[in-house]
């Protein structure tokens, strides 16, 4: 960590709204602090507080405690207008009386730019977000895609230090969504400007962000870069939210060289690295992992420390790879992907008693602190 | 395949019988021509070569009528008044109901649903009561009658129109809209003039225009608040009980049905192009 400071920084953020009397707690103390140039999502299960959160940076909502700072300057308090963060709505919310040329120079009439110099910056931004020559459109001529653009570009063309979208593509086909977040890293690394993302999508958090906040019921789950989060889910919700993860439990039978060991049966057991003093014999352990992670065969594998037995009770062939749902013998059940590359059959078949392995790196104790 | 038979083309059924279309076009018509011959009746009769004081037969074409549209002083002054106390009023009207149905429309506030109510009673409570009540309220504080109090009067029933046609606009605002004008630098009052009265002007201009007609065809009330000062409608009721109406009266009638059809086309049409 460098000590410049974080482009915005959220401390202590609580936000309670009073809605026929009851008093809802949307957002439940959260601390974050995003860097300068970060593609940074905000990831999670709709209500959870993403929108909240980020209403509060841009000032539409004032926290009920806590204090929202960007560059270090507290501006909680300060007014959206006075605020130098812009935000793309999920509605879009352009100006439907305007022009898409009116629509982008909103901004810097706003800060009383000259004329030509507006022109010359709106057409730059038309360009960046491949608008050219739609500027004397009204936004209801626009496709959605189109809309989503001039959105951005609205918010783009005043150069904010950063910039906050609220589920900018949910309105928009698969299609569409796919090419417009390579749109978007695209923008993101020729602008290089904080983005603030919401989605509730996994997929689109895990391809473009630098780091992601997961959020539930009101408060941040795990805060950090893609491959930590999908590999090192910290929380049971987590490990549930983000891809298809496997869940086991079992009591530790003994803690060696700071791995728990779970034994299932003879043979059948389970390493997961745990941290000294966390966990003692005897006490349970819950633990994911990734479903390509593990290795499926008919007899019992050498080699790997981590094996158990299981009976395939489902089999779902997906051209490149192939879906197994094993039931494990102490009653789990998981899935196992695996790639279609090399072998031509598959590896078992409905009611096929098999083994599955992994190592035990893959294994991720659930709660542990990271 | 061959086996198979040929499907006969499915006829598009039609949702009535023809004598229920026919029941529904006759009476369509019905209507519009109850509603229209009155109209037409005045229109044609301003084109009616009569003589004498009495425009109730129809006795050949003339435009004479048009040539001396404002030969008469005692109509023309009562036009005057009607048309001044009918902006005035319509101004007022439409900037004070324009900001009560933003209120109605956008925030929750102590005594929403009171005056809700009360913009519905100005609307639907009958016009001689009105009349009266005012008419007594000014009585008592010692008002003098005149131009103020009948435009008091017109400003009061017509805000309630102005209220209701913005407030139903503003409901259907997305208010991220002016949330994004605020976003982008916009203050208070800028985003207002820029971004929330363009979107709910059709509203304010349906009110405005509302506002107008029910003020300058206004009898009832008028007659009651207006002391010395005589309108147009109020002074054709006196025209006709000392006998007959001239048929310069029938001119500007039609002046105004015409204005009217056109202030509609104009509002319509740029509407559209707002829609567009
Ligand atoms: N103005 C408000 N008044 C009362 N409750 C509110 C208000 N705004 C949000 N909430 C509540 O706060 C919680 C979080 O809402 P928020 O809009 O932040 O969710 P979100 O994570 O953005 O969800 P989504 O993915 O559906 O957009 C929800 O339970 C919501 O009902
Ligand atoms: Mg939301």
């Amino acid at each position: 960590m460098t000590d410049t400071l974080p482009a915005i920084e959220l401390v202590g953020i609580v936000k309670s709204f009073t809605s026929h009397g009851e008093i809802v707690q949307a957002v439940k103390g959260v601390d974050m602090k995003i860097a300068e140039g970060e593609f940074f999502s905000m990831l999670g299960p709709s209500g959870c507080g993403k929108t909240t959160t980020m209403r509060m940076i841009a000032g539409f909502d004032e926290p009920t405690a806590g204090e929202v700072y960007l560059h270090g300057n507290n501006v909680t308090g300060v007014p959206p207008n006075k605020r130098d963060v812009n935000m793309v709505f999920q509605s879009y919310a352009l100006f439907p009386h305007m022009s898409v040329f009116e629509n982008i120079a909103f901004g810097l009439n706003r800060k009383g730019i000259a004329k030509d110099e507006v022109t010359r910056r709106v057409g730059e931004m038309l360009d960046i977000v491949d608008l050219g020559g739609r500027e004397k459109r009204k936004p209801k001529e626009l496709s959605g895609g189109q809309q989503q653009r001039v959105a951005l570009a609205r918010a783009l063309v005043n150069k904010p230090r950063a910039l906050l979208l609220d589920e900018p593509l949910a309105a928009l086909d698969l299609k569409l969504r796919q090419a417009m977040q390579v749109e978007l890293k695209r923008i993101q690394r020729e602008v290089g400007i904080t983005f603030v993302f919401v989605t509730h999508d996994q997929g689109e958090a895990l391809t473009m962000s630098d780091r992601i906040a997961v959020m539930s019921n009101g408060v941040v789950e795990q805060l950090g870069t893609p491959r930590e989060i999908y590999e090192r889910p910290a929380t049971k919700f987590v490990a549930g939210f983000i891809g298809t993860s496997n869940l086991l439990s079992g009591t530790v039978s003994e803690v060696i060289d700071g791995h728990a060991v779970i034994a299932y049966g003879p043979e059948e057991r389970v390493l997961v690295a745990v941290q000294n003093g966390q966990v003692i014999a005897g006490s349970e352990v819950e633990l994911t992992v990734r479903p390509e992670k593990m290795e499926l065969s008919a007899n019992a594998p050498h080699g790997t420390d981590c094996a158990v037995r299981g009976t395939v009770t489902e089999v779902v062939y997906l051209g490149t790879s192939t879906n197994y749902n094993v039931r494990t013998s102490s009653g789990a059940d998981v899935v196992v992907f695996t790639q279609n590359a090399t072998s031509a059959d598959d590896l078992a078949v409905r009611g096929d008693s098999i083994w599955l392995s992994w190592e035990p790196r893959h294994s991720y104790a659930i709660g542990a602190p990271s | 395949m061959s086996t198979l038979t040929p499907q006969a083309p499915v006829k598009a059924q039609k949702p009535r019988g023809k004598l229920g279309d026919r029941l529904l076009f006759g009476y369509t018509w019905a209507v519009i021509i109850w509603l229209c011959l009155p109209i037409g009746v005045m229109i044609l009769f301003g084109f009616n070569d009569y003589h004498g004081k009495y425009n109730t037969q129809w006795h050949g074409f003339t435009l004479k009528w048009y040539q001396h549209a404002f030969a008469l002083p005692e109509v023309n002054n009562a036009m005057k008044a009607s048309l001044i106390i009918a902006v005035i009023s319509t101004v007022l009207a439409t900037a004070l109901g324009t900001l009560i149905g933003l209120a109605l429309g956008r925030y929750r506030f102590k005594g929403q649903g009171f005056t809700n109510l009360v913009q519905f009673a100005a609307i639907s409570s009958p016009e001689i009561v009105m009349g009266m009540s005012l008419l007594a309220f000014f009585v008592q504080l010692g008002f003098p009658l005149g131009y103020v109090t009948i435009i008091i009067a017109h400003v009061m029933f017509s805000l309630s129109f102005v209220a209701v046609t913005v407030r139903s606009r503003v409901l259907t605002l997305d208010r991220s809209v002016e949330e994004a004008a605020k976003d982008l630098g916009a203050g208070g009052w800028t985003t207002f003039r820029l971004v929330t009265l363009p979107m709910i002007m059709p509203g304010v201009t349906a009110g405005a225009l509302l506002s107008f007609a029910i003020s300058i065809d206004d009898f009832v009330v008028t007659n009651f608040t207006a002391g010395t000062v005589t309108t147009f409608p109020v002074d054709i009721y006196g025209l006709q009980g000392r006998g007959g109406i001239p048929a310069q009266v029938n001119v500007m009638g039609t002046f105004i049905f015409v204005g009217g059809l056109l202030l509609a086309a104009i509002n319509a049409l740029a509407s559209r192009r707002r829609d567009a």
